[in-house]
């Protein structure tokens, strides 16, 4: 197949787990931005601390989509204090990995998990920046690990 | 059911053509020799640069004296541009006219003329993808030294006002070079006619194989060598001739220019159905570049809340080959230089699709193409967060 992408992500890419959108989510994040050619948007749905559902959408290359989907797929079921720990790294090492033009894409499906917890926490009145620390704005296209 | 394979990336590079390829094929393994050599066989070699020279000269109106082999278009473009610099330098010389969508073989040989003291002036091509005359004219001082403009953009395929800037260039004695990379075959070319002092092209984008290229050079313009060796090519390109890509050009050439009118036609009404099909299927999106001023084979399309890559990639699970102008696929983080020329913003740059058909596309590819970009576009956009129906 293509480029130099594993058949893990090649997969992630043609058969995308988990999009689409939650309609009542509990927290909503979303990074990047159309000008440097990638928005991703995480929809969680949690019960009891444990992401019950999540989605995404995500407006990217062929490496945003797998990181969105290899990154919903990790975090699915999991308490969300373990989902804050989610690495980039993790998610390249799952999609057994990525060229390195695309290590940010990783970056970002991180930062938008990060961002859907913080939204869920702002909504329960926590700070979530103590506990998932500082989550970068996306206004520069020059996100790197 | 074999799974179709649709090329319309020609514009990236040709298939060799079986014309061309057996042409090629005695070159390398029994008419061997070396042109600079004495023998027989070393004779024969030399012949078959001769003809492919005169072929070459034929196909777009020069004289095979004023035809130079090199390794492609991007030597053809370094020599032209950085030797004719050094040449009007000599005449106290210092400033270069080029435009803002140029090939990076121009605009970074521009650049490094730059960092050398020249002064380039940058022409803004409109939001059609073209630039007049006028502006040519315009930008012209008693210190230019040469101009050069492409003759038909790569990635929007716009086709420039050549015949009409030669004439300025003339009359201001003013050097004018073009890289015509991209237009050869597609349009009728007369160097001498139009007024072109030097020409680049490619043999890859013609169905000759890459690694051979020509710059033409009219009669009486002695710019420098580019590349200092031997007697090769009347000692001003050293190196041992390619001599079976330098046949294989010859007769690509031959074939390119042959019946040009009638195969611009056929690959008009087939990239017109494509237009035509593309937009009346799928809402937001636009065609990049006049579309009167194109090369008949070349389309370039920009779809709204999608990235290009993502495009591509799924084309090529249909077996489609197309190119993009995507930060991710330029291997960059902005997108194509041509595209943010014309005035499209990142994130419609960013969504861009060019198909660039040859003689070999078949009405089915079109039909097929018709058939399969509409859903990869709305399979994508339906998990775009950016797409609102």
């Amino acid at each position: 197949m293509a480029m130099e992408y594993s058949e893990k992500v090649m997969d992630h890419f043609m058969n995308p787990r988990n999009v689409g959108e939650i309609e009542d989510a509990d927290g909503v994040g979303e990074v990047g931005n159309a000008k440097c050619g990638d928005i991703m948007k995480m929809y969680l749905k949690i019960e009891d601390d444990i992401i019950t559902d999540v989605k995404f959408k995500t407006f990217g290359c062929g490496s945003a989509i797998a990181t969105s989907s290899m990154a919903t797929e990790m975090i699915k079921g999991k308490n969300i204090k373990e989902a804050a720990k989610l690495t980039n790294k993790a998610v390249v090492e799952a999609l057994e990995g990525l060229p390195k033009i695309k290590i940010h894409c990783s970056v970002l499906a991180e930062q938008a998990i990060k961002a859907a917890l913080a939204d869920y926490y702002k909504s329960k009145g926590i700070d979530p920046e103590p506990i998932l620390g500082k989550i970068p704005p996306a206004e520069s296209c020059h996100i790197h690990d | 059911m074999k799974k179709p394979f649709v090329y319309v990336d020609n514009s990236a590079t040709t298939k060799v053509s079986e014309s061309c390829f057996s042409a090629m094929l005695p070159y390398f393994k029994e008419k061997f020799g070396n042109p600079s050599s004495i023998y027989s066989i070393a004779h024969v070699s030399k012949l078959a640069v001769e003809t492919a020279r005169k072929k070459a000269a034929d196909a777009i109106g020069a004289l095979p004296e004023e035809i130079f082999f090199t390794s492609c278009g991007t030597e053809s473009d370094n020599w032209a541009i950085k030797c004719g610099a050094k040449l009007a330098k000599k005449n106290g010389k210092n400033h270069i006219i080029t435009t803002n969508f140029e090939h990076h073989a121009v605009l970074n040989a521009c650049k490094s003329l730059e960092e050398d003291g020249f002064e380039v002036t940058y022409l803004p091509v409109n939001s059609e993808g073209l630039i007049t005359p006028e502006q040519v004219e315009e930008a012209i001082t008693d210190k230019t030294a040469l101009v050069t403009i492409m003759y038909a953009n790569n990635e929007i395929g716009t086709i420039l006002p050549i015949s009409e800037i030669g004439v300025i260039c003339d009359k201001r004695n003013v050097l004018f070079h073009t890289d015509a990379v991209q237009a050869v075959g597609h349009v009728e070319i007369d160097v001498h006619k139009q007024n072109i002092d030097m020409l680049s092209l490619s043999g890859h984008k013609i169905c000759a194989p890459k690694g051979v290229g020509l710059l033409y050079v009219k009669k009486g313009i002695r710019i420098p060598n580019f590349l200092d060796g031997g007697a090769q090519e009347r000692g001003f390109r050293g190196g041992t001739e390619n001599v079976p890509y330098i046949v294989g050009l010859g007769q690509a050439l031959e074939d390119a220019s042959k019946d040009i009118l009638n195969r611009n036609k056929r690959l008009e009404r087939l990239r017109n159905k494509l237009i035509d099909g593309i937009l009346n299927r799928v809402p937001k999106v636009r065609v990049n570049g006049s579309l009167k001023h194109r090369l008949s084979g070349s389309v370039n399309f920009s779809f709204e809340g999608v990235e290009g890559e993502s495009i591509l990639l799924l084309l090529d699970g249909y077996g489609i080959c197309a190119s993009s102008g995507s930060a991710c696929t330029s291997g960059s983080l902005d997108p194509s230089h041509v595209l943010l020329a014309i005035g499209l913003p990142h994130e419609i740059a960013h969504g861009s699709l060019r198909i660039s058909l040859c003689d070999e596309n078949t009405e089915e590819e079109i039909d097929y193409m018709i058939e399969t970009i509409p859903k990869v576009i709305s399979r994508l956009r339906e998990m775009s967060p950016i797409w609102n129906e």
